[in-house]
């Protein structure tokens, strides 16, 4: 025994995106392979970009075999619905469309209800509603375990009782690369196939791999309002809902990451392409999800977890 | 600082590494102290859990409470433990890192085997005041058990006993006795001090004595890749592709996860359990057909032959077949409620194929504290032995020893569906 390293030279070495693609290939089709009825959650992000990018590949030739499933709450950025509806065209993806119509018909929105109820009725409930009508026993979706501390903790197996929650004290041990799929009536599993890549390695694969995303992600002058920290896009339509000082004006900016509306904040920035994307992610000091409302509060993520959310 | 060069991150490789010991070695500022060092955690997140508030800025990893970046949990941060694994991330120029943050303590051992089961490396913390304690020990082992390639003895807080040559030369020489009985492949034991950041990412001025590298030059240079590409070729089934499309009526593709080895355009392959040959006509990817492909590729074959090959079955080269066997001994390292007992039944998930199992007995409990083998009855969670299972179907494995693929299984309990046991294949 030694302080020397022993080992022959390999000869084939694959990229860490390319050993990243392998896993996460890997797990979808087994997720197809053990599961009667799966879904692939779709929120027309760059993360839910990659995630179909990446079930693509998996079963080529063939075309997916699993739908995929958008929960909107109505209040996503036009520029997601334009380009949700072109690309699901595109490819010739079986796109589900669900809302929490209920909801939405009782004006439901983060000004007057806050973001927690808001985000708790249109998201979290609108899924759990998406999720049992259509009778799917697994759920894919782009979260990554980077993002946020609670994530960290994640399973790429995410177990869920009969009311769609997680029990982070109670995970399934994961162990190598073999997954347990089975489960109870009732219970489900939701995905996470690129729980180990970072926002760079989104960045660095979108660019390698020349996936198509929302041109929001691109910088541009775009008419923005500034609340608190955030810089917030504004529309014709928030006119009454600005509150008292705010004033909408041109400023170079891009999103790091892109939620609904109301709630996403975006970045001054100059970055226009994929390279200058990819630079801007390296020398970014602060995480993306500083960009989003939804997760100020203390273990608002975990509590949402809990409760159905992704 | 390291900063990320855009041109050089496209041709990184990817290092999946464990970090195992109790907070009290200082664990939590060791990781913090590679996260702020390599710019693995971001400014905001490092905000959140500083000890001071009102700071701009994070300076060093001293300013910030990192037990509260890395426990993720609020039950967590209520009981002031680490209770599950943690993933995080850091990148230098050379390499991406998945590093699996593990619970220390004894009740939290089937974790700690999550995270430790897919890692190239772990670092084992020691503080240099304790020196190699019960539970390092404990850790040790089960790292061995599981076959990391590398294991880095991180012998930490060093400034707290003057930087003493002495003292770390007496762990070096206990570890690498302890590690010497287990068979590891690979120890390196570097002196640090976390907390300063000596011998982290950087040298610093106190232990001009210790000649080899820092803990991050150690990590840039393991090899990673192990012995998968020298073993034979093997390719559990996934799935059948078979898309029954117009431009595609016939189109058979076989679908899997290269275990190990190589395989190439015209090899002669053959289909286990079926045992037919033919050759490979094409490895297909979305990015168009392969000559070659290599473990660990997710890839799509197709066939020269129509022959029976379904999920749970297996390709390989004729004349290098794995054992087919119906008896197989494992070390089990058990991580269920209720314990393991002679004639339980189990499912038992190997590569792609779930087959029946009963514990035909209980070979050997191991003490992993005096290494020795009792005789015993059952096997309570946490605990390692070596089983004997009998199967209703043949496994297609190797010694774990050789492939750590497909030479593992998971245990399934069938009534709750949880995964109960850890299995590494010895003998079948």
């Amino acid at each position: 025994m030694s302080n020397q390293q022993s080992k022959q030279v390999s000869q084939h070495k694959l990229t860490q995106l390319k050993a990243l693609e392998a896993e996460s290939i890997h797990i979808i089709r087994e997720v197809v392979a053990e599961f009667r009825n799966p879904v692939m959650l779709y929120s027309v992000g760059k993360d839910s970009s990659v995630l179909l990018h990446l079930a693509r590949k998996a079963f080529y030739p063939a075309p997916l075999p699993f739908p995929l499933l958008h929960v909107d709450t109505g209040f996503k950025f036009k520029e997601m619905y334009e380009f949700r509806d072109s690309f699901c065209k595109e490819i010739g993806a079986d796109l589900i469309v669900r809302r929490n119509e209920a909801a939405i018909a009782k004006g439901m929105n983060p000004k007057d209800h806050g973001v927690a109820r808001c985000c708790g009725a249109l998201k979290t409930q609108g899924l759990l509603d998406a999720l049992e009508e259509g009778e799917y026993d697994a759920a894919f979706g782009g979260a990554r375990r980077d993002e946020e501390r609670s994530r960290a903790k994640e399973r790429v197996f995410s177990m869920r009782d009969e009311f769609g929650q997680w029990d982070p004290k109670n995970q399934r041990p994961e162990l190598w690369n073999i997954y347990n799929g089975r489960i109870h009536e009732g219970e489900s599993v939701r995905v996470f196939p690129i729980s180990n890549w970072t926002e760079m390695d989104i960045w660095l694969y979108i660019r390698e791999e020349n996936i198509p995303i929302v041109p929001l992600y691109f910088a541009k002058e775009r008419l923005m309002v500034e609340r608190k920290h955030l810089l917030i896009p504004y529309y014709e339509e928030m006119k009454d809902q600005l509150l008292e000082g705010e004033e909408p004006k041109m400023v170079m900016s891009r999103f790091r990451t892109l939620g609904c509306s109301p709630c996403t904040g975006a970045v001054r920035s100059d970055a226009t392409n994929m390279d200058e994307i990819v630079i801007e992610a390296a020398a970014a000091r602060r995480s993306e999800r500083e960009t989003r409302i939804i997760d100020h509060g203390s273990n608002s993520m975990e509590d949402k977890k809990k409760e159905g959310y992704f | 600082m390291t900063t990320l060069n855009t041109d050089i991150t496209k041709e990184i490789e990817l290092l999946r590494l464990v970090t195992v010991g109790s907070v009290d070695d200082g664990k939590s500022t060791l990781i913090g102290r590679l996260l702020v060092d390599t710019k693995g955690a971001f400014e905001d997140q490092l905000l959140a859990v500083r000890k001071k508030r009102g700071a701009e800025h994070v300076a060093s990893a001293a300013e910030i409470d990192l037990a509260m970046l890395t426990d993720g949990l609020a039950a967590e941060r209520e009981q002031g433990i680490t209770i599950d694994v943690a993933y995080r991330y850091f990148a230098t120029p050379k390499r991406k890192f998945i590093m699996a943050d593990c619970p220390g303590h004894e009740q939290y051992t089937r974790n700690m085997v999550t995270g430790a089961s897919t890692a190239n490396a772990a670092i084992i913390l020691i503080d240099a005041r304790n020196g190699v304690m019960p539970q390092t020990k404990r850790h040790t082992h089960i790292l061995a058990l599981l076959g990391i390639p590398h294991l880095i003895v991180a012998v930490n807080k060093m400034d707290l006993v003057d930087h003493d040559q002495a003292t770390f030369e007496a762990i070096r020489d206990e570890m690498n006795d302890y590690c010497a009985k287990q068979g590891v492949r690979d120890l390196i034991c570097i002196p640090m001090s976390a907390l300063a950041g000596d011998m982290v990412a950087v040298r610093g001025d106190h232990m001009d004595w210790y000649e080899g590298d820092t803990l991050l030059e150690t990590l840039e240079n393991l090899s990673v890749l192990d012995d998968v590409d020298n073993q034979p070729f093997r390719l559990p089934v996934q799935l059948v592709n078979r898309p029954q499309t117009a431009e595609l009526p016939d189109y058979r593709g076989f679908m899997g996860t290269i275990a190990s080895g190589t395989v190439k355009v015209g090899d002669k392959v053959k289909a286990i359990p079926s045992g037919n040959e033919t050759t490979v006509k094409e490895i297909v990817t979305f990015d168009g057909n392969l000559q070659e492909a290599f473990a660990p590729q997710s890839v799509t074959l197709t066939l020269n032959d129509e022959i029976d090959l379904s999920r749970g079955d297996m390709l390989v080269h004729p004349g290098a077949e794995p054992a087919s066997a119906k008896i197989v001994k494992a070390n089990v390292c058990w991580i269920g409620d209720e314990p393991l007992a002679a004639r339980n039944k189990y499912l038992l998930k190997h590569t792609t194929n779930t087959v029946k199992a009963m514990v035909d007995s209980i070979d050997f409990r191991r003490d992993i504290h005096t290494l020795s083998k009792d005789e015993a009855d059952e096997l309570a969670m946490n605990e390692i032995g070596q089983i004997t299972f009998k199967l209703m179907k043949p496994l297609y494995c190797d010694p774990y020893a050789q492939n750590r693929i497909t030479g593992s299984f998971i245990v399934i309990d069938t009534f709750t569906n949880n995964t109960v046991g850890a299995g590494m294949v010895v003998e079948a």
